[in-house]
């Protein structure tokens, strides 16, 4: 197995990476692209950016913002947020992202996730799950998706999906740990990579999940500062997590 | 200064390869046939890239005949080899002989930092598909890393996405031509 990644996730309105707890209450925190190096240099194995402030898309904005991270970081970035066609993953994908996720734009018609695998290949395809209690929720986490998770999760499997970001929606934010159990499930339930998202408070906490899942997502850990990063890696280190050595 | 062209196909991380090549001085060209380093990147499947090779495909072959430098980039490395179990059979442009055969590992695709040995280095992992090939010279975890065949030079990683270690083999790999 590849090592063990940690994967600083932004958020991204208007252009700005913003912050907020359980998916409310947004602030501004900083450029994408200043602080998607940073995290490069911080060691970070990949980073994901999502547009929070795509569901009326600004796709023309989303690929300038993943032009400029190209232009300024060497790592792997995922890109999410609004997209609904291959044309639209596409275009993302040509101006230097390595993936695209997507979410509710693929619980809303699942054969999306067959036509982006088709055309990008499956390692380029990102399912996010937003899970509550064992449910999807969709559009940021407001709706029942009137889907099990594990339902869900083999189906995008079934379809192509070439790795599983799941967000513990009633942990985001909150630092209390990740929800192993539902990753847990998901890990038994399918073979693909499995991202974990939500909750994080402390290394313990990322160990834990990297004990079953393939990566961590990390954003309120790192209070948006990179310096966190690198301490975080050096607690992980000493918790015997092999993470990868960035020099 | 080092020229370097790459075969445009669609394929997805043209960008990054020219971004990354852009990085160490070189000069990205269009001759495919007379640059110094012609680089076959690729992410998607096998059919779909074979198909949008067209012509580019016979100019790879006789540049490989004349020992002019090639680099296989992921699904690059895989279409240079005689065919690819992807899509029920994908017949690939011949220039290493082997072929891709699905990935065996515990989570398929395989994505993610890996060493890389002789060498020792990590780099950017993500496959569903691996070359079984007499050409390689290097592995990552028991799959082939690196294929070398003439002046065909063919890796599974992503070294336009692999940090510094990347950019360092992609340096290597710019001063051997």
């Amino acid at each position: 197995m590849p090592l063990p990644r940690l994967i600083p996730c932004l958020d991204v309105a208007g252009g700005r990476v913003v912050k907020g707890v359980r998916f409310q209450e947004l602030r501004d925190v900083g450029d994408p692209v200043e602080l998607g190096a940073a995290y490069s240099d911080g060691g970070a194995d990949e980073l994901v950016f999502l547009d929070i402030s795509a569901t009326l898309s600004s796709s023309a904005a989303a690929v300038g913002v993943a032009a400029r991270v190209a232009e300024h970081v060497t790592i792997p970035f995922t890109f999410g947020g609004g997209i609904r066609t291959v044309v639209d993953a596409t275009a993302l994908l040509e101006a230097g992202a390595d993936k695209i996720s997507v979410n509710s734009a693929a619980l809303a018609r699942p054969e999306l996730i067959s036509e982006l695998a088709r055309s990008l290949g499956s390692q380029a395809v990102v399912v996010a799950i937003d899970t509550e209690r064992g449910r999807v929720r969709s559009h940021a986490a407001t709706r029942d998706a009137a889907r099990g998770t594990v339902e869900w999760a083999r189906e995008c499997e079934a379809r192509g999906a070439g790795e599983l970001l799941v967000t513990s929606i009633d942990r985001d934010g909150t630092q209390d740990g990740y929800d192993l159990e539902q990753l847990s499930a998901l890990r038994d339930a399918v073979s693909l990579p499995v991202i974990a998202s939500g909750g994080a408070g402390n290394a313990g906490h990322v160990a834990a999940a990297l004990e079953v899942a393939q990566a961590a997502l990390l954003a309120s850990i790192l209070h948006e500062n990179p310096a966190r990063l690198v301490s975080l890696r050096d607690e992980l280190r000493d918790l015997g997590v092999p993470l990868r050595d960035a020099a | 200064m080092t020229s370097v062209a790459i075969a445009r196909y669609g394929a997805g991380n043209v960008r990054s390869v020219e971004l990354a090549v852009g990085r160490l001085g070189a000069e990205v060209v269009d001759d495919l046939g007379d640059a110094d380093l012609a680089v076959l990147p690729g992410v998607g499947s096998a059919r779909s890239a074979m198909e949008g090779l067209g012509p580019a495909a016979d100019v790879l072959r006789e540049r490989h005949a004349r020992g002019r430098a090639i680099l296989g980039i992921c699904l690059g490395l895989q279409l240079a080899l005689d065919e690819s179990a992807e899509d029920g059979g994908v017949a690939g442009l011949g220039i290493v002989p082997g072929r891709a055969v699905r990935l065996e590992s515990e989570r398929v695709p395989r994505i993610g930092w890996a060493t890389v040995d002789p060498g020792g280095d990590a780099y950017w992992f993500a496959h569903s598909y691996e070359a079984v090939t007499d050409s390689t010279v290097a592995t990552s975890e028991g799959h082939a890393a690196i294929v070398e065949h003439g002046s065909f030079v063919g890796v599974q990683f992503h070294p336009e996405k692999s940090g510094a270690a990347g950019l360092r083999f992609l340096e290597r790999c710019l001063s051997r031509v």
